[in-house]
Order: structure tokens, then C-alpha cells, then sequence
């Protein structure tokens, strides 16, 4: 089927400028997705990679007719979509099973929806348990399954309704690595063979090897605004090896693609980093715990200060996006340089990394307040005050002029771990305040 | 599938053990339905010709009648849920009044209520059994129904996002969706709020059933009129009797229908790790064994999927989300309510300000200010005792399971059964009724603090409690540090619902009466059954008013933020 000649060249899918934005509490939009064009054509997987808040669920959702775009259009076989269209189906990174429907029940949900035939539903929905590798599961609940045996239940669910785009949203990083391997493997298979009554596939993933393992294109998303920074052909015949070296020179050239610097429109290179400038930015949480080990881990050997962002992924068995924050925080207070797909320690990065405890927080401390403009604000501001005290509530609504209430908390809780670690300024969450006391 | 080969197959393995037991409860469950509804239609005469007696041998016909009572309100109360509770939930318009409007149902004082809608039932029905029985029947729907409802629309709104993405990528209809998707989602913390609202509603059996209000006096064949009548003659030995049939009935109910819900309904809890616990039921082995049963299940699902199949499917699907109408839709729905509202003050302030002086005002806020002093002062001495109690019961899992049911029943008993206990202790040793009829407000309602608590000591993460043996923290370090911010956040819940159900109670502990002796407490609550009595519809509302408002303030200023304030920190998740 692989090679029959429509498969090869309908157009399934076409998206044309779409944008998505939510409204703030201020009143406000707040822009998650800016200008995204993107085609699926028959017999393609495409991928859609990028880190979390890169909008690559949201263009998903979008896809699948559960939300609609604030400008742009959708056109499935060349229809607007409007709503969940019949044709399109979905596998989740949850899995969504409905956990008092047995795995029959729960394949067969959406034929019921359809209205078809009982015996037809019976038919169908056993076949696609046959195909999906759940013979004997049948009567089975989703509790009593493995992570795996449930996702597999996620495919069954969504073939069985026939449809001609399969779009999952990260259906493997729930999954153990080696199951997650499993499944990848059996879903290519299958896919290579035609077993599936499907023509196209898209994949929002945040794992780089997945998406050179899987996809024939890739879509690079980049972050506030989602949009697509660049896209990859993959060539590559199937099946494909993680050690062939030309799989590796895509997955190093992916990690340049993601790290690099990109000052086209205007703003800074350094504040690129994290979206937003001054205090506006928005913080990642990272624990301090991971900022130091990565610091210590690139600073010794076989590093010795500079390391692959690949190698040091695989190594520390980090995903992107758990790595990426990290790295990009280091880098936001001048402890590390990210770019190229490497991660450089500077001099300040490698005097902390052979400090001391109390030196080490000393360093942190002067680096954060000189280097992260909130950690300033915040300090600078319990200064001025006699009782060396602020509320919470306060720095929230200045935030917020900036950005959402969620990345608001989320960067203010960003600052307040560092600021912790550093002895920088106190927090007591009971009362919601800011001080300079250090808490008995 | 019916096998052809074997044609008798069918009646030999419909001949199975659970069979037989199943076809014994179900002609015995028609038996009793038709027992049980025997009269309805008579007129109202044939009660006082037939009146009710203290005979024992009558007890099992006034079960079955009370029981079936109470199992119209449950269902009324399931219809009412999945009606405004969906509402609320899938409208944002009605959202804004109805869930204030249950929270003040929640806390209205039930009781004082009943002697306005006997009236307007039995002129629905006039001059028959059944209008006095639809009044019963909505007295105990009023004390069923708004937990129950809450308890649903949480959970509608609370619904997996994941799984409202895949019902609607499945163009699931909304029928379909409330039957597949919430009902089921919402199932557990549903069939628990009819659990707790089959044991409250006891209380209200014995108050309906019997009802006088001014000079009509109906006593409905049941236990409530059985308990009523032997209160008025001072027959111990028929309390005795009425006890006795309560346990039996509140056992049998149990085993035969809340049991096996709950092990089913277990099914439907979405946290899908295997539970270490669980829960077994001799009935539901019985459904689910027997063919009977099965062919039953059967048409029920059938049932359901022919309506899904009829049911309208709208020809766009978006993503679930509560409706917005216009700006315009707003503004008029808003100026609607508001006039709605301004009309009711307008009628309220005309029923009370026209006949209400400041000095009766002021007398009634005294007396809820009386009340309100016994309930909190009730609530600390049943906490002093139950705390401690829970928690020691609930660190044992054997006591655990001794204990719980035990509370549950006791939960369930209503008041004026230890009436000649406190009459006469009262009157023998001349006692101040202010301070000694106080006890039976917090009869029935302290359990709800002893088994909240000892849900929680009994969720206490066994982890936490050996660290603290590791670091050898006991005594009252103990319980300072360990035990008490442990179970905080279930106590507050226990002492929220027995706050509640102690202001109910007062409209009956504050006016205690064995034979022709009365025993009265200065209260709100005896305020109101003395107006009820008396037939004073004035006065009954505003005694209503008074104990609703002071509720509320109550709930506001001091149980929701100590609810909110345990909930963040000591909740262990």
C-alpha cells in the first residue's frame, strides 16, 4: 500500500496560517500559536517536535476539531473542519481509557457513537484488537492492564473507526523505555506492512530520536509563540537504527536546530531564551539539585566543561524537555553557554562547580541577583521597604501585565526555589509573603 | 446465545444456586412493594378508622411502608440530581444561581419546613391518603436530595479533560456522553452521598410521618407514626420494638442494595491502580451469578443503547464547553433573576415586617444566638471525645472495620427515641432543661465526626506514621505533630456535616415530650416547633429565616475557611 500511487500523493490534510490565542485575565490574548502552516499528504508520518508550551498539542487539538483556531483555516480532504470529523481519530499520552469499560467496551465506544450495527460493531472492534496485539484481553478492565497493554488499547480504540489521519499526542513518553521501544517498533511495523486502515499519521513528540526513529518530516516548534522554526525531510529507509551514523548526525543536527540563537525579530539573543525580557520572562521550575548536577557533570570528565547536548541527554537519561530548562537556566545566570547542540561551562560555571557548599551558594546568590532581572526586583524591593516585607498577590499582578496567571505562579515559584537555595530572600507560603528574615 | 442442541440447557443453568435465591428476593421484593402501597389510594377517613398501634405484630407492614418512603424520596433525589445538578454543571447562566441556591437548601433548616408543605401537598390530593404521602415523601426528599446533588455537580465538573477530548473526537452524543462518560465518572462519590443521605433522612421519617399541623393530626402507617405513638403513650417496650425494627431494616437495606452498589460502583473509580482493599458483597455475587440477573442488566444496557441511538445528534460537535450565550442573552437572563429576586424580598419583607415587631425580632435572634451557643459548645465537648477515640480506631484496621458500620448506624437513629430517657431524668432529678436536653441535638450527629475521623487516621500514609515510631515522637508530641494535622481535614468535614444536622435537631431536642410531659429549652429550635404546632405560619418563617441566616453565617465565617485552610495544608495526597 506503501507505494500505491494516491497514498503517495493526496492531500490528506492542509492547514494555512493558522494562530490560537486565549484570553488573559487582564483582558488581554495571549498568543500560543503564530502563523503555522503545515500538509499531510498520504502515506507520511509527520512529526511535530518541540518542547512543552511550544503549542504543538494545541495545533492538535486543533486538528482534531476539539478547539478552533482564532485566525487561519483547516481543510481536511479539502473540507473546513468544524468540529471532530468522522475521519480524523486520536491516541492520548493518558491513554483516556474509560476505566469502567472493558477493553472491548471501550474499543467499541466510538462505532456505538456511529450508530453502527451490533454485529458489525462486534466484527470490527475484535479485529482491531486482533491487529493491535490484545487477543485474550477482551473482558479485561483498564486497571488491570500494564502501560503498555493500555496504550495499546489507545490504538485499538482509535483504528477502529477507520479513520484516514491517526494524530497521537505523545502516546509513548507515559511508557517505560522499553516499552515505549516495543510499541514504536510494532506501530512501524504495521505501518510498513499497511495493516492499518490508515493513510496518514501525526505525531506530537518531545523525544528528538523518537521523531528521526518515526516520522518521515519533522516540524521543529519553538516557544511564546508556538510556531515552526524549521523542518526536516527524513530520508532515511525504514527500519531505522539508533547507531546508524546518519541517524545520529539528524538527531545533532535537530539539537542545533533547537539551541540555536535566533535574533531575527530584533529582541536579544540572551533573552530569546526564555520568552519574554526583564521581569516579564517566564521561568521554567528547575530544582537546584539538577542545576548543580549538570554543572558538576559537565565540568568533570569525560566532559571537562564542554559536553554534547545528545550524549549528555542519553547518558543522563534526560528527556528535552527535562534537560532543556535546565541547560537554559544555567545559561540565563552565566553559568553555562548553550548553543550548537553543546553546553560550555563559563568560568563562573566551573569555579561553582568545585566550590564548597557555602561558596557555592554565595556564587548562586550573587548570580541570580545580578542575572535574573524578578530575582532583583523582588529584593530590591524588600530592601526599600522598613519591614522587609511584600506580599505575594503583588509581584503576581506585575507578572501578569506580562504573561498568563499559570506562567505567572509558575515563574514567581521559579524565583522562589532559586532565591531559597541561595538564601537570597525568605517565603512563607502560609501567609503568602515575602521577607528577608531567614525563617527560624 | 441460546444453545440449540440442548434446548433444556437453559432451564438447567437458570436452576443454579444463586438462582433460587435470586427469584426469592424478587417475588419477596414485589410482595413487599405491593404490601407496602396497599391504601394509597383510600381517603384520608380510613386512616383514623384504621389508626396506627403499638402491636408488634404490625411492625413488619409499617417497615415496609416507611422503607418504600424512603427509597420514592432516594429515587426523587436521583432525579432531582441528574436534572439540576446537570444543569448547573453544563450551563454557566444557571451555574451563577443555582449552586448558591444548594448551598443554602444545604443549610436551611429542613424540619421547620414541614408543616408548609403538608399543606400543599395535601391540597393536591385532597381529602386522600396520598397527598399526606407525597408530603412525607418530599419531607424526606428535602433531606436526601442537596448533598447528593453537589455531590454530582463536583463531579461533573471534575471530569478527566483526556477523557471529554475523547468522547468528543468520538462524537459521543450528550446523551450518550452523561451515560458513558459522567454518570459513571461521578458514580462513587454519588452512591456515598445516598449512603449518608439513607442514614440522615431517618430523622425525618419519624418527624413526617407523623405530622400535626393547627388542628389537622395524620399519623401514616410506618415507623416514624409507630415511634410518635409510643413517645405519646410512654410505651417502653414499643421503643424497644421500633429499635429493634430499625436495626433490621437499616441491615437489610445495607446488605441487599447499598453493599452491592458500592463493590460495583468500585469499578468506576477513575484512580486506576489496583486498589489494595477490595470490597465484597454476598448480594452482588448473587446478581452478578445468577441468569435472572444478567438477562435484567441485559435490558437495562439495551435500553440505554436504544435511547443513545434515538437520542438527537447535533451535527457539529465542538469541545464541551459550559454555554455562553451573548452579552444581550446575559443581561436579559440577569434583569430576570434580579426581578425575580426583588419580587420574593418584596413578598418575604410583606409576610414578616407587617406582623413582626422589633421586640420578636429580637427575641428570635436571642433565642438562635441561644442555639447557636449549644451547638458550637456540642461540637467541641462530641470532638473532645470522638478525636481521640477515631484515631485510636482508625490506626487499627480490625476496630476499624468493627466500628465504622457501627457509627453509621448510630448515625441513623434518630433523637426522639431517647426522649423518655431524658424526660425523665429531667423531671426526677429537676434538672435545667437548657443544659440537659442539649445532649440530644448531638445524638445522632456526632458519629459523622467519629467516622470521619477515622477515615482519616485510617488514609494516614503507613509510611508517615513508622517514621514518626522511627524517630520515637510520642505522647502529646504525638498528637500534636502527627495524629491531630493528620486527620484535620477529615474532621473538619465530619464537624461541618454535624453542625448542620445539630441546628436540624434543635427544631426537635429543644422540645422534648414523654406521655402528656413536657420538657422545653430556651432555642430557636423550640421556637419553631412551637410555632409548627400551633400552626403559625408567620412565625414558623421567621424562625425558619432567623436559623437559615445564622446557618449560613455560621458555615461562612468560621467552617469554610477552616475547611479551605485544612485542606491546603494538612490534606496528605
Amino acid at each position: 500500500m506503501n507505494t500505491a500511487p494516491d497514498r503517495m500523493t493526496a492531500q490528506l490534510l492542509s492547514v494555512q496560517g493558522v494562530c490560537k490565542s486565549f484570553p488573559k485575565p487582564d483582558g488581554g490574548e495571549l498568543l500560543v500559536l503564530d502563523r503555522v502552516n503545515l500538509t499531510l499528504v498520504a502515506g507520511q508520518i509527520v512529526g511535530l517536535l518541540g518542547r512543552s508550551g511550544s503549542g504543538k498539542s494545541t495545533l492538535l487539538r486543533l486538528i482534531a476539531g476539539l478547539a478552533e483556531p482564532s485566525a487561519g483555516t483547516l481543510a481536511f480532504r479539502g473540507l473546513p473542519i468544524a468540529g471532530c470529523a468522522s475521519g480524523i481519530a486520536m491516541v492520548f499520552q493518558s491513554f483516556a481509557l474509560f476505566p469502567w469499560l472493558t477493553v472491548f467496551e471501550n474499543v467499541a465506544l466510538g462505532l456505538e457513537a456511529q450508530r453502527m450495527a451490533k454485529a458489525a460493531i462486534r466484527k470490527r472492534s475484535l479485529a482491531a484488537i486482533d491487529l493491535i496485539g490484545l487477543d485474550g484481553f477482551e473482558s479485561a478492565y483498564p486497571r488491570e492492564l500494564s502501560g503498555g497493554m493500555r496504550q495499546r488499547v489507545g490504538f485499538a480504540r482509535a483504528l477502529v473507526v477507520h479513520p484516514d489521519i491517526l494524530l497521537m499526542d505523545e502516546p509513548f513518553s507515559a511508557l517505560d523505555v522499553l516499552t515505549a521501544e516495543t510499541l514504536r517498533t510494532d506501530f512501524l511495523d504495521l505501518w510498513a506492512e499497511g495493516q492499518m486502515p490508515i493513510k496518514g499519521v501525526i505525531l506530537v513528540t518531545h523525544n528528538i530520536e523518537e521523531a528521526v526513529l518515526m516520522c518521515d518530516r519533522i516540524l521543529v516548534f519553538g516557544s511564546n509563540p508556538g510556531r515552526i522554526l524549521g523542518e526536516i525531510d527524513v530520508t532515511l529507509p525504514q527500519p531505522r537504527k539508533r547507531l546508524d551514523p546518519t541517524f545520529r548526525e539528524l538527531v545533532e543536527r535537530i539539537y542545533v536546530e533547537m539551541t540555536s540563537r535566533r535574533s531575527g525579530d530584533g529582541r536579544s539573543a540572551r533573552a530569546e531564551r526564555f520568552p519574554g525580557s526583564g521581569i516579564g520572562s517566564v521561568l521554567p521550575r528547575v530544582s537546584s539539585n539538577l542545576l548543580a548536577g549538570l554543572v558538576e557533570t559537565v565540568a568533570a570528565p569525560p566532559f571537562n566543561g564542554t559536553a554534547d547536548l545528545p550524549k549528555i541527554a542519553s547518558d543522563l537519561q534526560m528527556e528535552i524537555d527535562e534537560l532543556f530548562p535546565v541547560a537554559e537556566t544555567l545559561q540565563m545566570m552565566r553559568f553555562a553557554e548553550v548553543e550548537g547542540g553543546d553546553i560550555r561551562l563559563t568560568p563562573e560555571g566551573v569555579a561553582f562547580a568545585n566550590a564548597q557548599i557555602d561558596e557555592r551558594k554565595h556564587i548562586f546568590a550573587r548570580h541570580l541577583l545580578n542575572y535574573v532581572p524578578l530575582a532583583a526586583h523582588i529584593r530590591r524591593v524588600l530592601d526599600e521597604r522598613a519591614s522587609h516585607a511584600a506580599r505575594k498577590s503583588r509581584f503576581i499582578d506585575e507578572l501578569e501585565d506580562f504573561m498568563g496567571e499559570n506562567h505567572a505562579e509558575q515563574t514567581l515559584r521559579a524565583v522562589i526555589s532559586l532565591a531559597r537555595y541561595a538564601e537570597a530572600f525568605a517565603y512563607d507560603d502560609a501567609n503568602e509573603m515575602f521577607s528577608l528574615e531567614n525563617p527560624v | 446465545m441460546v444453545n440449540r442442541a440442548e434446548p433444556f440447557a437453559f432451564v438447567r443453568d437458570l436452576a443454579t444456586r444463586w438462582d433460587l435465591i435470586a427469584i426469592v428476593v424478587v417475588i419477596g421484593l414485589l410482595t413487599f412493594l405491593a404490601e407496602a402501597s396497599r391504601g394509597l389510594l383510600e381517603p384520608l377517613a380510613k386512616l383514623s378508622a384504621a389508626p396506627v398501634s403499638l402491636d408488634p405484630i404490625n411492625l413488619p407492614f409499617y417497615a415496609a411502608r416507611t422503607t418504600l418512603r424512603m427509597f420514592a424520596a432516594l429515587a426523587l433525589s436521583l432525579l432531582f440530581t441528574f436534572t439540576y445538578a446537570t444543569w448547573a454543571a453544563k450551563s454557566a447562566r444557571a451555574e451563577k444561581l443555582l449552586v448558591p441556591v444548594l448551598d443554602i437548601l444545604q443549610s436551611v433548616p429542613i424540619l421547620g419546613f414541614i408543616s408548609i408543605t403538608v399543606v400543599f401537598f395535601m391540597s393536591l390530593v385532597p381529602g386522600r391518603v396520598l397527598g399526606a404521602e407525597f408530603a412525607a415523601i418530599f419531607a424526606i426528599f428535602t433531606s436526601q436530595a442537596w448533598n447528593m446533588a453537589f455531590s454530582f455537580y463536583q463531579s461533573l465538573r471534575t471530569v478527566p479533560h483526556e477523557l471529554e477530548d475523547c468522547a468528543a473526537s468520538f462524537r459521543l452524543t450528550p446523551w450518550m456522553r452523561f451515560w458513558r462518560l459522567e454518570v459513571p465518572f461521578a458514580m462513587p462519590a454519588l452512591l456515598w452521598n445516598m449512603m449518608m443521605s439513607m442514614s440522615g433522612s431517618w430523622f425525618f421519617v419519624v418527624a413526617s410521618e407523623s405530622i400535626s399541623v393547627g388542628h389537622t393530626n395524620i399519623a401514616l402507617p410506618g415507623v416514624g407514626s409507630y415511634i410518635a405513638l409510643a413517645i405519646q403513650q410512654g410505651s417502653l417496650r414499643a421503643i424497644g420494638w421500633a429499635i429493634a425494627t430499625m436495626f433490621i431494616v437499616i441491615l437489610l437495606y445495607d446488605q441487599l442494595i447499598f453493599r452491592p452498589l458500592v463493590v460495583w460502583g468500585d469499578r468506576f473509580r477513575f484512580d486506576q491502580e489496583q486498589g489494595g482493599h477490595v470490597p465484597e458483597s454476598w448480594a452482588l455475587t448473587m446478581l452478578q451469578r445468577s441468569r435472572l440477573m444478567s438477562a435484567l442488566r441485559a435490558l437495562f444496557d439495551a435500553v440505554i443503547r436504544w435511547t443513545s441511538r434515538k437520542a438527537p445528534r447535533p451535527e457539529l460537535l465542538l469541545a464541551p464547553t459550559a454555554t455562553r450565550g451573548g452579552r444581550g442573552g446575559d443581561l436579559l437572563w440577569f434583569s430576570l433573576l434580579l426581578l425575580l429576586l426583588a419580587f420574593a424580598v418584596w413578598r418575604i419583607a410583606r409576610m414578616l415586617i407587617g406582623e413582626t415587631t422589633w421586640h420578636e425580632a429580637a427575641h428570635v435572634s436571642g433565642l438562635a444566638a441561644l442555639t447557636m451557643l449549644r451547638v458550637l459548645v456540642l461540637i467541641g465537648l462530641a470532638s473532645l471525645v470522638w478525636v481521640p477515640i477515631g484515631i485510636w480506631v482508625g490506626l487499627r484496621p480490625r476496630a476499624t472495620q468493627i466500628v465504622q458500620p457501627a457509627a453509621q448506624f448510630l448515625a441513623a437513629f434518630p433523637a426522639n427515641l431517647l426522649f423518655p430517657v431524658a424526660v425523665f431524668g429531667i423531671v426526677t432529678w429537676k434538672l435545667n432543661p437548657d443544659v440537659w436536653l442539649s445532649p440530644l441535638m448531638i445524638l445522632g450527629t456526632q458519629w459523622y465526626i467519629l467516622f470521619n475521623v477515622i477515615a482519616g487516621a485510617a488514609a494516614m500514609p503507613t509510611e508517615l506514621r513508622y517514621a514518626a515510631q522511627n524517630l520515637g515522637v510520642s505522647g502529646p508530641l504525638w498528637w500534636r505533630k502527627v495524629a491531630l494535622p493528620g486527620v484535620l481535614p477529615y474532621y473538619v468535614t465530619g464537624a461541618i456535616t454535624a453542625s448542620g444536622g445539630s441546628w436540624n435537631a434543635a427544631i426537635v431536642a429543644e422540645l422534648a415530650s414523654w406521655r402528656n410531659v413536657q420538657v422545653k429549652a430556651h432555642g430557636l429550635g423550640a421556637y419553631i416547633a412551637e410555632a409548627t404546632t400551633a400552626g403559625d405560619f408567620h412565625r414558623i418563617i421567621l424562625g425558619i429565616a432567623t436559623m437559615s441566616l445564622f446557618v449560613v453565617a455560621v458555615n461562612r465565617a468560621f467552617w469554610r475557611p477552616l475547611y479551605y485552610f485544612a485542606e491546603r495544608k494538612y490534606r496528605l495526597s
